[in-house]
């Protein structure tokens, strides 16, 4: 049986892998953007104490691995009844969260000052002009570090495998162990992911483009 | 107090850490009047615009506007910002928005006014400054000087009472500091009060009431731009006109 024959016969269930993968990307990456904004202002803020809440926060994401995390959520939060699935998101959303941070962290600092001068001179406070001035230019400024992001969120959240989640590597490895032939389905999962990322690529581009529409 | 007073400044003095840079500074413009300041760089040009329209609090001394005595524990100094206009050297145009959403942004946002209202006073500022046809148009298509003039349009959507303008030229090509000075000579002629940063002479002979001389901070001679141009009384006016002109 060649390869494609394997992928025609499984692509109902591998389908239902990639909801999963997507499912999970799309809402960690969804909760990661709110921490993530939540603690780039932490950062900016000029107040110590919440800064070094930040740096502690982006310390201890940086320093632990991924899956370390995920297994912490999962043990953590199924045990206070939380469902597998938002535990394993919550996990993804910490660890995104804090180089999401770091991304809008870098794209507001990016922004001239001249900017918040020009805002407040004209009567704006401080938060309006972040609001209509600043942030507007920072996102299309995180827009590409962010769809990077989210790509790298899309791969790993192969890692909820390892916690029983049915995404599409564990789908893949279902399969190999299953048939016998881890090779082929590993390849198989390989052009999936390929094809995912291709796609959120694609749409990443199109919106920096229609919101570089001003340069 | 005299009703036709639009600034007062009295014994006013501002510090960035160790350094002292504004140093009892004593200053009156009355409406209607164009003040140019001149100085070297570093001397406090900018801290004492910025002092006027509160992007830098005071250490000490008083500032009224219009009149009024503002202190950042009685007033909102968001309110008197709105109250004092303010055009930068490098524009500071906001760059994701069109000519036009420059221009209405602070009376839709900070006045809380109709569009439609808006628009029209926004294309009539634009109209005014020369620059109809660029309404629908990013900063970033516009000359150095058609930059300018949006600002300074943007600056007079908020109806103020007094207009800071600093070093608005210097960025410019040469061939374009023209048609921003005669914008800038127009409004004046309007009647706005105007405190002006430059060192464009021509200008200053032309258009001010008067020109103040800062050096390190203090406030070093005060004359009609003529005579202070032309007669400085104190030796370093002097050494200062030499080096600039
Ligand atoms: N925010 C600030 N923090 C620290 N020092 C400043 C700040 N703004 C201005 N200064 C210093 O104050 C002095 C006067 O600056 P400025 O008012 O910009 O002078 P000018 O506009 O006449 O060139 C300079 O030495 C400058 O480095
Ligand atoms: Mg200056």
């Amino acid at each position: 049986m060649d390869l494609f024959t394997k992928f025609i016969d499984t692509y109902p269930v591998f389908l239902k892998g990639m909801q999963l993968t997507f499912e999970l990307t799309i809402v960690s990456i969804v909760i990661a953007i709110f921490i993530g904004l939540f603690f780039a202002f932490l950062k900016i803020s000029n107040i110590k104490i919440l800064e070094w809440i930040a740096d502690l926060y982006i310390f201890i994401v940086r320093g632990t691995p991924l899956v370390v995390l995920i297994f912490i959520f999962f043990f953590g939060l199924t045990a206070l009844n939380i469902s597998d699935f938002l535990a394993v998101v919550l996990g993804l959303a910490f660890h995104n969260g804090a180089y999401i941070a770091e991304i809008f962290r870098g794209a507001i600092q990016s922004i001239d000052n001249g900017q918040m001068e020009a805002g407040r001179s004209l009567g704006m406070t401080k938060s309006l002009t972040m609001r209509r001035i600043i942030l507007p230019q920072a996102s299309r400024r995180a827009l590409p570090p962010l769809g990077n992001q989210f790509i790298i969120a899309l791969k790993d959240s192969s890692l909820a495998s390892f916690i029983g989640m049915y995404e599409l590597f564990n789908v893949a490895t279902t399969h190999g162990s299953l048939k016998y032939d881890y090779m082929s389905y590993l390849l198989i999962v390989a052009v999936y992911y390929l094809v995912l990322v291709l796609f959120f690529s694609i749409i990443v581009h199109l919106i920096e483009k229609k919101m570089s529409s001003s340069d | 107090m005299d009703e036709s007073i639009m600034i007062n400044v009295e014994k006013l003095n501002k510090s960035f850490g160790d350094l002292h840079v504004l140093k009892d500074i004593n200053m009156v413009v009355k409406q209607s009047e164009v003040v140019c300041l001149i100085g070297a760089s570093g001397s406090g040009k900018s801290t004492l615009l910025r002092c006027l329209n509160f992007l830098e609090i005071k250490d000490s001394g008083i500032v009224t506007i219009g009149g009024e005595k503002i202190e950042k524990e009685t007033h909102d100094l968001n309110e008197v910002r709105a109250r004092v206009g303010m055009v930068f050297q490098h524009f500071n145009l906001f760059p994701h928005k069109t000519v036009l959403e420059n221009v209405m942004e602070a009376p839709i946002y900070v006045k809380k006014r109709q569009k439609e209202e808006v628009m029209k006073e926004a294309k009539a500022l634009l109209k005014k400054v020369g620059l109809s046809d660029k309404e629908n148009v990013y900063p970033s298509k516009l000359s150095g000087g058609q930059k300018q003039r949006v600002a300074i349009a943007r600056a007079l959507a908020m109806k103020p009472e007094i207009m800071l303008f600093d070093e608005p030229t210097s960025a410019l090509d040469p061939e374009l500091v023209g048609e921003v000075l005669s914008t800038m000579k127009e409004l004046a002629e309007e009647g706005m009060t105007m405190v002006v940063v430059t060192h464009e002479m021509g200008f200053a002979k032309e258009v001010a009431n008067w020109a103040v001389y800062l050096h390190g901070g203090k406030i070093v001679e005060v004359g009609h731009p003529k005579d202070l141009f032309t007669n400085p009384k104190e030796e370093r006016t002097k050494n200062f006109l030499d080096s600039v002109l």
